[in-house]
């Protein structure tokens, strides 16, 4: 339910905005509801409480979500969340942490996150620190060399503290990963850079919180859960549909998609629909 | 013509017996390990040149906060900056060409935008890296550091003030471009000479200035040379050494300009962008003044000794005596 919510909040967001990225967001809904209320350990109200563990959002584009489901946790309001990309807010377009600094990081270039996340992990490592360090990275991004440089470095250093999670979508802006750039095998490039590799659905919030718990398990190599997730979950008239990628609704499509949601899909009725 | 009481000079500079040379590359060396003696939580990130870069100095001393990333500068930026967010001061060594060559973006984003104090320091600066040619002599690298918000920029002079250098930007909770030369210099500071982040110093001085030579980097010996060149030739100079391209230290470099009839901006690094365009900046607004831009002229460097090379691009004393005797002429 918190991920339906976190989709309903996400759509309303990105009309509100006018701008911002659709498919992505959605697609990750089940993903950040399942770290902000099952695998996270932190507090909304001590949003830098040095014990938290962190969560590094390299594809900063799909960062509604992230607003969306940290309201929900706590961290703001809903009506701060209707914000986003607006003169003045917190909720910028990519997030940036010096405004919001629950973010941890400010990303958005993509291929550089999961190197932040890297340096804090050895960081945490070597002052002996017991937080996690999670790293959300796309599919898209790792046609960038910096993610490889990245991959390399956290199998060399043995980070067994860091989990990083791949939204395996197969859409970037261009076109399917694979006809932009092939990036399969990925799970045995991983496992060839010192990796632990997990594949789940990334719908499936038994299989996404039971990855991350047997992540934590894992002694002496970072772990790469790769999330199989279909862009624009939730709305089955832009599911899989690249074009959706880098796009918001329109008010009239915002209001056919709200009551998708609201309505499971026609299965109940809407009693409360604007 | 007179030495400065406030900024003591190393009496190399004008004895020749008694000159001592070192890279300013030796100065990151030692004052990096000074740093990670002073402060435990400072660590230094190397790309594949520790030798030469120095980083091996730290690495000897505290092997556990030595990271080697390989020849990855992107990665050498982005993990440099998670590390900062974990609260360490991390010191990241490259050669100038490759970080902020590389990774500019990187530095831009999860550094400066980022606000992490990272201390990215740019080895082989400047035509003077000599036989390793035009790729391996970073000429641009103030101007794409100067560029970016919340950066502060600085070119010390020497060895020793590139060590002060080091440890005062580790105490500094702010991003920094540090940069510095593989060549073998003149001392011309000494241990009591100061420095300060942001400050520009008057190096040498005459009663009524008619010329103020303004250097950033190792170019302050050159000035030095150059100014009592002009003073056997009855031409009054002044001599502003300002290690701190970036923020510019107004005060002082308005203050030294004044009642002087023109600057000659000194630097090794294209005339674009750097310490020169930075002085027009100030005095366009300020205090309009004639300058004259010693620097490279729009061209990449080539092979070549650090003397044939400090001469085809004319950055010698003689360069600049010309230079601010056609200010002077004017």
């Amino acid at each position: 339910m918190k991920a339906l919510e976190a989709r309903v909040l996400t759509i309303e967001m990105l009309v509100a905005a006018g701008s911002g990225h659709t498919a992505g967001p959605l697609g990750m809904a089940d993903i950040f509801t399942a770290l902000y209320f099952h695998i996270l350990r932190h507090d909304p109200q001590q949003p830098l409480w040095g014990d938290r563990d962190r969560l590094i959002l390299s594809n900063g584009h799909i960062v509604p979500i992230r607003y969306a489901v940290m309201a929900l946790a706590g961290y703001f309001s809903r009506d701060e969340a209707l914000t986003l990309r607006q003169f003045g807010s917190r909720l910028q377009g990519h997030p940036e942490r010096t405004l919001l600094p629950a973010l941890e990081t400010t990303s958005g270039p993509l291929g550089e996150g999961l190197s932040q996340a890297a340096g804090m992990a050895l960081a945490a490592r070597m002052q002996g620190k017991k937080h996690r360090i999670y790293c959300i990275t796309s599919d898209g991004e790792h046609d960038a060399g910096n993610i490889w440089e990245a991959a390399m470095f956290a199998g060399k250093y043995r980070l067994s503290n860091l989990t990083a999670i791949m939204d395996r979508n197969n859409i970037q802006i261009n076109g399917m990963t694979e006809d932009v750039m092939p990036l399969e095998p990925l799970r045995e490039k991983y496992e060839a850079f010192n990796w632990h590799v997990l594949e789940i659905d990334g719908h499936n919030m038994e299989e996404i919180v039971e990855a991350m718990e047997h992540a934590k398990a894992i002694y002496e190599k970072p772990t790469m859960i790769i999330a199989h997730t279909i862009p624009g979950k939730g709305i089955p008239e832009i599911e899989f549909d690249y074009r959706w990628h880098g796009k918001p609704p329109s008010p009239e499509e915002a209001k056919r998609f709200l009551r998708t949601l609201r309505t499971f899909y026609g299965a109940v009725e809407a009693s409360h629909l604007s | 013509m007179a030495p400065i009481p406030s900024f003591p000079l190393h009496p190399g500079v004008f004895d020749p017996a008694r000159r001592e040379l070192a890279p300013t590359r030796d100065g990151f060396g030692y004052g990096v390990v000074e740093a990670g003696e002073e402060n435990p939580k400072v660590v230094v990130l190397c790309a594949d040149l520790a030798e030469s870069t120095r980083a091996a100095w730290f690495q000897e001393r505290f092997p556990d906060r030595y990271i080697e990333v390989g020849v990855a500068e992107q990665n050498l930026a982005a993990v440099a900056s998670g590390m900062a967010a974990e609260g360490l001061v991390p010191f990241i060594a490259s050669y100038a060409a490759f970080s902020p060559g590389r990774n500019w973006e990187q530095i831009r984003t999860t550094i400066a935008l980022n606000n992490q104090p990272v201390k990215v320091c740019g080895m082989h600066a400047g035509v003077s890296v000599g036989p390793d040619g035009a790729t391996h002599q970073a000429l641009e690298d103030i101007a794409t550091m100067r560029v970016i918000p919340n950066m502060t920029v600085i070119a010390p002079a020497d060895a020793d003030e590139a060590r002060k250098a080091v440890v005062a930007a580790a105490r500094y909770s702010k991003p920094v471009y540090l940069r510095f030369a593989r060549e073998k210099t003149p001392v011309v500071t000494l241990p009591e000479t100061p420095f300060e982040i942001g400050t520009a110093y008057v190096a040498w001085d005459a009663a009524t200035p008619e010329v103020v030579l303004a250097s950033t980097g190792n170019m302050l010996f050159f000035a030095l040379d150059a100014a009592q060149e002009l003073e056997r030739q009855g031409i009054a100079a002044r001599v502003l050494h300002i290690p701190t391209v970036k923020p510019l230290d107004a005060k002082t470099i308005l203050e030294a300009a004044r009642g002087a009839r023109g600057v000659v901006s000194i630097e090794e690094h294209q005339v674009a962008g750097g310490l020169g365009s930075a002085l027009a900046e100030l005095f366009a607004q300020k205090h309009p003044v004639s300058m004259r831009f010693i620097g490279v002229q729009d061209r990449f460097g080539q092979s070549g000794r650090p003397e044939e090379l400090f001469r085809e691009y004319q950055l010698t004393p003689p360069d600049i005596v010309r230079a601010a005797q056609s200010l002077l002429a004017h």
